[in-house]
């Protein structure tokens, strides 16, 4: 709480700088704006930029840095109670003492150690936030004293202004390659630790998911098993599901808003179809738990055949029905491209409209059709909450879609959810996991973003 | 031909071009004027509407069979919408609506009894813009064919698909990569490769809305030559914006000015000595 | 031109033949038929989901009460007599509404029909009294009918939600406590009210005592500092791709690489919060700052996208007028540019937010599921938000869980019509077309 009081602070004193400055501009040529190099407000930016952007970067570079430095501080001050615990008993007790030292409930009876630790961790925290606000108020003020004193009217405020406007934008679109880069790199860092332990080959190829590590040696089935294929496996039938139920509806929806619906009739259905795109897909969740998946094992039953409760079949069905208005939105831009005088011509030579949408029209657009598809069936690899609701948990290796399997998210989503150690196998095969995941859907995304673009360029 | 390569623009409001371009109509007339023609297509007060715009009043004029008639006027005259009128491709858009009567050989096209389909398959058309089907040379001729139920076997078809290609002049240019794309093909290779996908169903009646403007000199030449040779088979309608074109490649002409039909008649009486004062300003290039 | 076909006409004519046409124009019917089945089907699908939604939902807007005649005796609240509010808070208020239950039923005894007995309201009973008493100290020493919450077992089976018909061992009602819930029906000692516990509570493990404000709160603290963040990183990024960068290859890359990251699956920017927030800048577990940062980052690609194409449909005429009076470059973008593109990007900022508000993936990912009760009242505060509070009673096992999650739901999807409306009104009000 403590900081964002020092950034609003700080942001106001910057507030202060921008009229000061601009107000000392002005009066530095009695009013006469014509005799300054730049406007006014360019010489409050110059002075506010002086004394807000150093003050705020430290304070953005301390909060970072401090918590990492503090803990080593504090298990450094301890450093014969802890020796010989191993790394996981380690951040245990750090927890202990983080808990205890923002006065949370702790899971033990803090031992006399941990309380004079977690005393240690709030007095060095204390003083941390003393040298930042020292350290943030010795720069604001030096920034706002610099800042002043270099206005005159000769400065040349605008384009020194300008350039660092320009730097920030240019760092501000960087923070998109940033996230990717991080997104590699924390992926592929717990990755490799994880294969550190387990073998790629097993990984990639083994038959048999079983991550639940032995939390005591002499445990039956102890040593977790770690071979996918189940998972993608279970995550390929689903999406076939999906993509039955999903491909032919989207299309033919899209081809009958395109082709045939009335303006009237395409105002209306198409906001509604969007309605089914902007559901959160925790309620297609619920729904294909609550409703779809008991309804199937009902009609299973009735039949006499035995459908899971969280059989593959009412997963992919729903995640199939949230994927629909993707594809045919998709589609619908896609068979709009196609260019009105291919209609001309097939009408022209006596062609029904059906023919002419089934043998012009979709062959004329079969690139961006498939593109769309594919970033669709990127989208359904990588839907998360419908399967963690009403997918299954065991890994069946199985084609049956009356069975449950389960998939890549699902897994990622149990391994992590709940208390964990970072070091376990377990724990680091959601890594893995999401690393196979990651790599999948950016191939497809590459792969069907270049279709789409080359199909765009043959019809402009 | 004598005046196989034109230039866009050069008709100047001077006696001489236009005597010039009678001669040439001379040339080209003199053995086809022989033989009286039947009537093919009548059309009779043909009214049409775009929503409330009214684009045509009241046309009627009578085309004849086995002759190559030319509807020329400034352009939004109503030329290609009277065009599209003969085959009903202003049923594809949904705010045209169109009164009066066209026949074909007697028969009333818009009695809701026909179907459109049908009658499209009796009425050819070829656009401004050469459209081949994004499918091989072969697919784009035997579309037509296949839809229509015209062969029974793969032999039937690849002999409509040949001599349809012989028919538009394109047979010896392709015969060797009919698996090729259309798309791949010439822009003027490409307008022939449509005509001959019109030809391939037989139709009695080719429509043509200004097939060479997109073509560069040479290629309007093949076409026009082509639409010689076709007059003796079909009968053919052609709007184009040239009038040399109309004077090199028709019989008839027949003038449209603002959603009137004006004037119809003998190319060469059109051209030479026309009944109506818009007429001789047009062609005398005073508006246009 | 050798050839002999090139002289014989085209003979073979197209096959007008009635039973040729009709086969064609069955196929034409078939084709449209499956069009308009598709658009059904979806639609259809669209109407069970939000049916079935609103049909087990709306009855969790309203709570079955039993009204007690409740002696509030001063010798067990307040024996000093003092009013003090402390020793007002200390009382056993339990006891007192176990006791008018006891006077309601004299019938009733023994340990084991006591119990059922009790069980007919809400643990939080005693809570309510204690409020009740602390509010108003002068009712100490009468005696008043005061309205509970019943237990949540009792209100679904007051709403059909729990049959009566099935054997009594398949229910979690006996047939005792529906006896004596008709007994309290008869006199005219329950009802059913506008439940406000569910809009202003935070979570319990009993339904009737849970509400989604803590969820509520959660969500906009969350959705505070993903706007907060993304909205200016994501313009000004928009802003230099269109109108500064050099067209070159690294420009390229930063484009191909927002395009993927608009499709990488959300989960991944969960990992990605874990590994890079939790673990390694060791910020706290459950709280709308990790929650707000990850959806930022994964909001952040929508809003550049919609705020280029926004910047993109302002014509170059107005840059080339506003270079053309002298206007720097960037008093151009801000001055001109920018202002004519807000509306286009305020609009997919909105999406993008509503994006954000529906995300539950990732934010399982960095610990916002745990079962908090309290209020957030902070930005590291440990919290849940809307569609979290959805999974987690999702699966909660008491029958009374699956109306507030449908209620939940229904929260959340008005949440999200209305920042669609406001998208919406946006881009009418502002569509402009050049």
């Amino acid at each position: 709480m403590n900081t964002i009081i020092l950034i609003i602070v700080l942001l106001g004193l910057t507030t202060f700088a921008y009229r000061y400055g601009r107000r000392k501009a002005l009066t530095s040529v009695e009013g006469r704006v014509a005799n300054l190099h730049s406007l006014p407000s360019y010489h409050g930016a110059y002075v506010a930029l002086w004394c807000g952007l150093p003050a705020l970067i430290v304070v953005a570079l301390w909060l970072i840095l401090q918590t990492d430095l503090v803990e080593r501080m504090v298990l450094s001050g301890i450093s014969d109670g802890i020796s010989g615990m191993t790394k996981g008993q380690i951040s245990l007790l750090l927890s202990d003492i983080r808990n205890l030292a923002t006065g949370d409930i702790t899971s033990r009876t803090p031992s006399p150690m941990v309380q004079a630790a977690a005393a240690h961790y709030v007095e060095l925290q204390r003083l941390g936030f003393m040298l930042m606000t020292g350290a943030a108020v010795i720069l604001t003020s030096g920034g706002l004293y610099f800042g002043l004193k270099a206005i005159q009217p000769t400065l040349r405020a605008r384009p020194q202004v300008e350039r660092i406007v320009r730097w920030l934008l240019l760092i501000a679109s960087v923070i998109a390659i940033l996230t990717t880069i991080g997104i590699i790199l924390s992926l592929m860092f717990e990755s490799i630790r994880f294969f550190g332990q387990v073998n790629p080959i097993e990984f990639l190829f083994g038959l048999t998911w079983s991550p639940q590590t032995a939390l005591r040696a002499d445990q039956v089935g102890g040593s977790g098993a770690f071979g996918a294929v189940p998972v993608f496996a279970g995550t390929l039938l689903i999406t076939v599901i999906a993509m039955i139920v999903a491909v032919p509806i989207g299309l033919m929806a899209a081809i009958y808003m395109a082709e045939y619906a009335s303006p009237t009739t395409r105002s209306l259905v198409k906001p509604a179809l969007e309605i089914l795109a902007g559901i959160p897909t925790v309620v297609y969740g619920f729904f294909a738990a609550l409703t779809i998946g008991p309804l199937f094992r009902g009609a299973g039953e009735s039949i006499g055949l035995s459908v899971a409760s969280e059989s593959a079949l009412a997963a992919g069905l729903v995640m199939g029905v949230m994927i629909i208005p993707f594809v045919s939105s998709l589609s619908d831009d896609v068979i709009n491209a196609v260019p009105q005088s291919l209609r001309d011509g097939s009408y022209a030579l006596g062609a029904t409209q059906s023919e002419t949408i089934r043998q012009v029209i979709l062959p004329a657009s079969l690139h961006g059709i498939v593109g769309a598809i594919l970033l669709a069936v990127s989208r359904a690899i990588g839907e998360t909450m419908i399967v963690v609701m009403a997918a299954g948990l065991s890994a069946n290796l199985t084609a049956n879609p009356l069975e449950a399997v389960t998939t890549v998210t699902v897994q990622i989503v149990t391994l992590l959810v709940g208390d964990q150690e970072f070091d376990s196998a377990k724990t680091l095969a959601a890594f893995a996991l999401g690393l196979v995941l990651f790599l999948v859907t950016l191939a497809l995304n590459v792969v069907a973003l270049r279709v789409v673009r080359k199909y765009r360029e043959e019809y402009d | 031909m004598t005046e196989a390569i034109y230039v866009e623009g050069t008709v100047r409001p001077d006696e001489e071009s236009v005597t010039g371009m009678s001669e040439a109509i001379e040339t080209d007339t003199t053995e086809t004027e022989t033989a009286p023609f039947p009537t093919k297509v009548k059309a009779n007060n043909v009214d049409a509407f775009y929503a409330e715009k009214q684009a045509l009043f009241g046309v009627s004029l009578d085309v004849p069979e086995n002759q190559v008639t030319a509807l020329i006027g400034p352009s939004g005259c109503g030329k290609s919408t009277f065009l599209r009128c003969i085959n009903r491709m202003n049923d594809t858009i949904p705010i045209c609506r169109v009164t009066g009567d066209i026949t074909i050989d007697e028969q009333d096209i818009y009695d809701p009894a026909i179907d459109v389909v049908q009658l499209r398959a009796r009425v050819g058309m070829v656009f401004q813009k050469p459209n081949p089907f994004p499918k091989s040379i072969y697919e784009n001729v035997a579309y037509g064919p296949r839809i229509h139920g015209m062969a029974q076997g793969k032999a039937d078809i690849d002999d409509l698909v040949e001599s349809s290609l012989q028919r538009a002049g394109l047979w010896n240019e392709v015969k060797d990569r009919l698996g090729e794309s259309g798309t791949s093909l010439s822009g003027g290779q490409q307008q022939r490769l449509c005509i001959a996908r019109a030809i391939a169903v037989n139709p009695d009646v080719i429509l043509m809305d200004e097939p060479c403007s997109a073509l560069d000199p040479i290629a309007t030449a093949r076409i026009e030559e082509l639409m010689d040779e076709l007059r003796q088979n079909y009968t053919i309608v052609i709007v184009t914006h040239s009038m040399q074109q109309a004077a090199r490649v028709s019989q008839r002409t027949a003038f449209f000015h603002l959603g009137y039909l004006v004037e119809s008649g003998a190319t060469e009486m059109i051209f030479t000595n026309p009944e109506d004062t818009r007429t001789q300003d047009y062609i005398t290039g005073r508006f246009g | 031109m050798t050839d002999p076909t090139i002289d014989q006409p085209i003979t073979r004519k197209p096959d007008f033949s009635a039973t040729h046409l009709r086969k064609r124009y069955r196929a034409e019917a078939r084709f449209k038929f499956y069009g308009v089945a598709a658009i059904f089907a979806a639609l259809a699908m669209l109407a069970i989901l939000l049916g079935s939604i609103i049909s087990t939902g709306s009855s969790a807007f309203t709570q079955t009460e039993i009204a007690l005649d409740i002696k509030l005796d001063a010798a067990k609240i307040d024996p000093d007599g003092t009013r003090d509010p402390e020793s007002l808070a200390r009382a056993n208020y339990r006891t007192i509404v176990r006791d008018a239950m006891r006077a309601q039923f004299p019938e009733v005894s023994g340990r084991r029909d006591l119990r059922k007995l009790y069980k007919l309201v809400s643990t939080g009973s005693d809570f309510t009294l204690r409020q009740i008493v602390e509010a108003d100290p002068a009712l100490i020493g009468t005696t008043q009918t005061i309205w509970f919450k019943s237990s949540a077992d009792l209100d679904q089976l007051n709403k059909g939600a729990i049959p009566r018909d099935v054997p009594e061992g398949d229910r979690r009602v006996n047939d005792a406590q529906i006896t004596w819930f008709d007994a309290l029906s008869d006199d005219g000692r329950t009802r059913r009210s506008f439940n406000t516990t569910f809009f202003t509570s935070g979570d319990s493990r009993e339904p009737e005592q849970a509400g989604v404000w803590g969820a509520v709160v959660g969500t906009m603290l969350t959705l505070f500092v993903t706007l907060v963040l993304s909205f200016p990183i994501g313009v000004m990024s928009a802003v230099y791709l269109e109108e500064f960068a050099p067209k070159n290859r690294w420009t390229d890359l930063i484009e191909v690489n927002i395009n993927n990251l608009a499709a990488v699956p959300s989960i991944v920017f969960g990992l990605l919060g874990l590994a890079v927030f939790l673990n390694f800048f060791g910020l706290p577990r459950s709280a709308p700052l990790v929650g707000g940062l990850v959806l930022a980052l994964m909001t952040l690609p929508t809003v550049i996208i919609a705020g280029r194409a926004a910047l993109q449909s302002v014509p170059p005429s107005i840059r080339e007028a506003a270079l053309g009076v002298g206007a720097s470059p960037l008093q151009t973008v801000s001055h001109h540019v920018l202002p004519l593109a807000m509306p286009g990007i305020l609009t997919g900022t909105i999406i993008g937010m509503a994006r954000a508000l529906g995300e539950t993936a990732p934010l399982l990912m960095i610990g916002m599921v745990a079962f908090i009760v309290d209020i957030p009242r902070g930005f590291t505060d440990a919290a849940t938000v809307l569609p979290v509070q959805v999974f987690l009673w999702a699966d909660a096992p008491e029958r009374a869980f699956v109306e507030r999650t449908s209620a939940a739901i229904m929260v959340l999807l008005a949440f999200l019509i209305l920042m669609n409306l406001a998208a919406v009104l946006l881009r009418r009000k502002f569509e402009r077309r050049w």
